[in-house]
């Protein structure tokens, strides 16, 4: 039998697999914010050298970049299920909670992960910062919050800006992992889509091509935000 | 937990084999294959150069899953490759056909890192050696290429842990690899964080490793230079 991309639009697969892009998106936006705010604590920590939390952090890092995305995502997923289903059933909610789950944790994971890359790429670009920009501040008497918000957060996100569109990039790829632990987004689709036709080439095209479509959409974003950054830095 | 030990670390040990050799093949297909993209598209012929140029975003710019899960499910339906023996022989078997997808895959980001590397090559030395009279392959063997990956380095260690991370999609695949049999170890005996450090410090230990060859290399091309650069750099930073 023929099946092809109109056979897969007769069959109602268009707005399923629409429906899984925008959860894909999604969960690449709130993991990709987790990791935003994980990546500026944890890398300002990493730059300033505070003790004893610098080696917790050093620790995080090097174990979420080095250990498969993969395994990670098997680690939280198979030790919470059995607590969460304690939990929700032992409240009498069993079943419902089951697609949320799935989603919070995909956050959790992808987030940890995007969080670590962020770490590495905010503290290179506070590192970048010079040195003189916070002695001046400081020699002017600024208070340290005002020095943060003033000086070193605005030079730290510009800077930043090459390294996060890098992290999103990966981000949005890993949250194709979280389906093996079966949330309904992009990729979980089409597994259903191949599987259930019996044709998944097909299926398993139009994935890359979404993706390819969403990672191209998101360059050129962040081509316009340097842009526009690089418009308000004197040459 | 001894026991735990005991029935994890062998198993886990036979997939570290698995990850090694999966790997080392997807490197070695994975960095020829880039070098010859990097030069595709540095050539001055655009088909060639628009090529290499799809090839690297079409490759980077979609999950490693979705194309290896398009090679081992999605290529066999096609005819021209069921009735190629070849062919068809790679992609019936889950190890070959991920160790396909890593190389085709690692060949994008790699070919990223070495046009960086040759793009970084003065053209004051490569004019130099037009004037003595070099071939176009002897002076990409001889100039070119040896500063080439003397900068392109440091990056291209970065990429060689991805393609280990990246072994690990071949579990999705049937291939029982670390996190294969990390998983089912998993299911079996629930004993998950434990089942987790053990194939973590599998990966980190192939890591370091990794790591500490590229750093070897790394000073044995810098040789001359260290001398040289010390001096160098103690002016700049004592400035600052």
């Amino acid at each position: 039998m023929e099946f092809g991309l109109w056979q897969v639009w007769e069959a109602g697969w268009v707005p399923a697999i629409l429906r899984g892009a925008s959860i894909t998106i999604l969960v690449g936006l709130v993991s990709m914010a987790a990791g935003l705010v994980i990546g500026i604590v944890c890398g300002l920590i990493k730059w300033a050298r505070i003790f004893p939390l610098s080696l917790l952090v050093d620790a995080y890092t090097s174990l979420v970049r080095g250990v498969p995305e993969l395994l990670i995502i098997y680690l939280l997923f198979f030790s919470s299920v059995e607590f969460v289903t304690r939990v929700v059933t032992a409240f009498g909610y069993a079943g419902v909670a089951e697609s949320g789950y799935a989603f919070v944790i995909a956050v959790i994971a992808i987030g940890a992960i995007s969080g670590a890359y962020s770490t590495e790429v905010v503290r290179g670009a506070l590192g970048a910062i010079p040195n003189g920009h916070i002695e001046a501040a400081r020699a002017l008497g600024l208070p340290g919050g005002r020095i943060f918000r003033r000086i070193i957060a605005p030079q730290m996100l510009r800077i930043a800006v090459p390294g996060i569109n890098n992290v999103w990039q990966t981000t949005i790829k890993d949250t194709a992992l979280v389906s093996v632990v079966g949330l309904q987004e992009l990729m979980r689709i089409s597994f259903i889509g191949a599987n259930s036709t019996r044709h998944p080439f097909i299926f398993y095209l139009i994935a890359a091509v979404v993706y390819l479509l969403i990672t191209l959409a998101s360059q050129a974003g962040f081509d316009g935000i340097e842009r526009l950054l690089r418009l308000r830095t004197r040459k | 937990m001894m026991e735990l030990i005991h029935l994890a670390v062998p198993v886990l040990l036979k997939g570290l084999w698995v990850t090694a050799a999966l790997t080392f093949v997807s490197v070695l297909i994975g960095s020829n294959l880039g070098l010859g993209l990097a030069l595709m598209r540095l050539s001055s012929n655009r088909l060639l150069s628009g090529f290499a140029k799809y090839y690297s975003n079409v490759f980077r710019g979609t999950p490693l899953l979705v194309q290896i899960f398009l090679f081992y499910y999605g290529l066999g339906q096609l005819p021209l490759i069921k009735d190629n023996a070849a062919l068809w022989w790679v992609i019936s078997d889950g190890a070959r056909c991920a160790v396909l997808a890593l190389a085709l895959n690692t060949a994008a980001y790699t070919s990223e890192i070495l046009r960086g590397g040759l793009m970084s090559v003065p053209v004051g030395l490569v004019e130099a050696a037009q004037a003595c009279g070099m071939s176009r392959t002897l002076r990409f063997r001889r100039i070119e290429f040896p500063l080439a990956i003397r900068q392109a380095l440091p990056a291209y260690g970065n990429e060689l842990i991805l393609v280990v991370k990246g072994t690990s999609l071949a579990s999705t695949i049937t291939v029982l690899e670390i996190t294969g049999y990390a998983k089912r170890l998993m299911s079996q005996t629930f004993a998950i964080f434990e089942i987790f450090a053990i194939a973590g410090v599998l990966y980190l230990v192939i890591n370091l490793l990794l790591i500490a060859i590229i750093r070897s290399i790394e000073r044995f091309l810098m040789r001359h230079e260290t001398s040289s650069r010390r001096v160098a750099a103690a002016p700049s930073s004592a400035a600052s």
